[in-house]
């Protein structure tokens, strides 16, 4: 994972609650085994409709997307975070992700901003009035930061700790082995395995 | 000191605790794998040049992608032929027990570890798939993760969580004849809302949650994520027992009366105190159908279509006038006016036994409705063969439904059945998302007693309107 600390790119506003993650990628693009090129799939059908947000200039050259509440409901498709990255967007703001987007983009480098819904507003404006307007998302200072707006923001301590690093999670993980390994150890031995039943 | 279900199996789970803003590393019991979530996981376990640690542990189905007719041939769609195939690809490699298609063990994943007796109370259950929430019917932890989370836990199953908060939702008192299982989690999302669970585990108790059966349960649970919530569970008691007893994986003999001692100790403390609570009265509950666009859309079968006018707050009404306008219909339609093109009974929500035998029932000596198609989809091989043993398929059949297949069907655009753009459907599984069953489509959530009515009449309607 790239470390984050500080992005500045075209915002978009996207005035919808209820994001969830079968509108940010349907489910006939979760069918491909690879990582990447997921871009097509953004918000396909909306895309269909030429007044979406992201078919008009300079919409469509964004990077920090700012949603309604309750973005990235749903299903757990880690596509939605692909989706988005391979479109270009790093940051996502909205007043109330879903627990598992909110997981996933941390994984992978997205940072989901969590700010006041009435900022969330007060940037609509500000973007729909003077589109084009860049945002600076700084993971150092947790503020939001367009023209005269400024806002704070929040992402988990950890997660941010994570971002600022570029470390991953796995070989975090792996330098545990032995409490696992010890762990293994107490389980009890009840607990059911998947090994295949013998017939009969 | 006093703790809740959750925090029980929270901390009966927990391999290093963290430290100031870092979580808590947590080992998972169960690990299970479907073909969509998957495929990336395991290239990146090559790319790192890691193993699969506990294969022992990790079950793998073929569930989101396959056709639930023509199974004996291979899926036309090239696209997802591939992605199943490289499920099999990866499962020979690494050593992961599957269920392929035709097998008799294959189904919906949510079906199928239950079944076999592998989701038992206590445990941490994960799956790439939101829709894990299902197996804390048994009182297990059980949650859906990312993609990269899934790696995770491929490579040394565990987890790094920070604890939920814990929400009590208490449903007292007797459900009506007619309400179900789908009906009770309905109407706690429309209380609560689609983010009104969000960071929480929820516990579902009261009188009117212990008379469930454990299917019904399941039900309940399965929808958690769709008030938000990371996880459901109720606390395991002699129908958890009863249902698990004798399954192929659960514990027999000595081991048994070991695993039950623990499982009577998952429950949660009398003085523990939860973060938030929320309560329903039982006997107030009516069928409840969703109207719109999120699964918290949802109102009783006798009210009418709302007027997002007397929407308060901004964003609802919003969303509520955009749902309208995807869904094509009028404020103030009484819901029973609403006719529909397809029925599918089935889904990880409501695709087992005891919903197939609640659909039958109504059916029986009924007729679908001219222009009217009923998709009956068992949520495994192993429900279908039951199901085709107690006859029902007959019922089925003679009432002008169609018979499948298992899989996980209409509840999602990835196999063949899909609606066209603007049809309509009342369906049992659990999401009305815009284009959620096929582009275009229109979804209307329902118990399975309400989708057998609906199709008996054309019109949104529960058993109650067919005497």
């Amino acid at each position: 994972m790239d470390a984050f600390t500080r992005h500045t790119g075209v915002g978009v506003p996207l005035r919808r609650s209820n994001v969830d993650t079968d509108q940010i990628i349907p489910a006939v693009y979760l069918k491909r085994v690879t990582r990447t090129g997921f871009e097509d799939g953004l918000f396909a059908a909306w895309r269909g409709d030429e007044q979406f947000v992201l078919n008009q200039e300079p919409f469509r050259a964004g990077s920090v997307l700012v949603a309604g509440p309750d973005f990235g409901t749903g299903s757990s498709r880690e596509h939605a975070v692909w989706a988005l990255m391979d479109y270009g967007f790093r940051v996502v703001i909205s007043s109330r992700f879903a627990d598992i987007f909110r997981g996933n983009a941390g994984k992978q480098g997205l940072v989901a901003a969590q700010c006041e819904q009435s900022d969330v507003e007060l940037l609509w404006k500000l973007l729909e009035n003077e589109p084009g307007t860049e945002v600076t998302v700084d993971l150092t200072a947790n503020t939001v930061v367009a023209k005269d707006f400024t806002a704070p923001f929040t992402v988990d301590e950890y997660t941010r700790w994570r971002l600022l690093e570029g470390l991953d999670d796995i070989a975090l993980t792996l330098r545990h082995a032995d409490d696992i390994t010890e762990f293994e150890q107490r389980r009890q031995a009840w607990l059911p395995t998947t090994d295949p039943l013998p017939a009969g | 000191m006093s703790r809740t279900l959750a925090e029980k199996v929270w901390e009966a789970h927990v391999v290093r605790h963290g430290s100031g803003a870092e979580p808590d590393l947590l080992y998972i019991d169960l690990h299970l794998l479907h073909e969509v979530t998957s495929p990336q996981a395991f290239d990146g376990l090559r790319l790192a040049g890691r193993g699969l640690r506990r294969p022992d542990l990790t079950i793998a189905t073929e569930d989101h992608n396959v056709p639930t007719i023509d199974i004996e041939l291979p899926i036309a769609d090239p696209v997802s032929r591939t992605q199943v195939e490289t499920l099999r690809k990866n499962c020979a490699e690494f050593g992961v027990r599957l269920h392929p298609m035709g097998d008799a063990e294959q189904g919906i994943v949510h079906v199928v570890g239950p079944q076999l007796g592998l989701t038992q109370p206590g445990m941490t259950v994960v799956c790439g798939d939101s829709h894990t929430s299902t197996h804390g019917a048994f009182g297990a932890l059980a949650f859906g993760i990312g993609t990269s989370e899934v790696e995770h836990v491929m490579a040394t199953q565990t987890l790094p969580l920070r604890p939920f908060k814990t929400m009590a939702i208490t449903v007292d008192g007797e459900l009506q004849p007619g309400v179900t299982a789908k009906d009770v989690i309905l109407a706690v999302i429309a209380k609560i809302g689609t983010g009104g669970g969000q960071g929480y585990v929820l516990e579902y108790r009261g009188s009117a949650i212990e008379a469930l059966s454990m299917e019904a349960r399941m039900t309940v649970c399965n929808m958690s994520i769709e008030a938000g919530a990371r996880a459901g569970m109720i606390a395991p008691d002699q129908t958890t027992f009863d249902y698990i007893k004798g399954r192929p994986h659960a514990p027999s003999g000595a081991d048994w009366d070991a695993a039950v001692e623990y499982w009577r100790t998952l429950r949660t403390d009398d003085d523990a105190e939860f973060d938030a609570e929320v309560r329903l009265d039982a006997a107030e509950l009516t069928p409840f159908v969703t109207w719109g666009t999120n699964p918290g859309q949802g109102l009783p079968l006798s009210a009418s279509v709302p007027d997002p006018e007397t929407i308060v707050d901004e964003n609802e009404r919003v969303a509520a006038e955009k749902a309208l306008t995807y869904m094509g219909l009028e404020a103030g339609t009484p819901l029973r006016d609403i006719h529909v093109d397809t029925v599918f009974l089935g889904s990880c929500t409501n695709g087992r036994i005891e919903d197939l035998r609640a659909a039958a029932d109504v059916l029986r000596g009924h007729q679908v409705a001219d222009g009217v198609r009923m998709l009956v989809v068992p949520g495994s091989m192993r429900v279908r063969a039951q199901a085709e043993s107690e006859g029902l398929h007959e019922v089925f059949l003679a009432a002008g439904a169609e018979w499948r297949q298992a899989g996980c069907s209409m509840c999602l655009g990835m196999n063949p059945d899909q609606l066209k753009p603007g049809e309509r459907s009342a369906s049992t599984s659990n999401r009305n998302f815009e284009g959620r069953q096929g582009k275009g489509g229109r979804t209307h959530l329902v118990s399975p007693l309400v989708a057998a009515a609906t199709a008996v009449r054309g019109t949104l309607s529960s058993p109650a309107d067919l005497v």
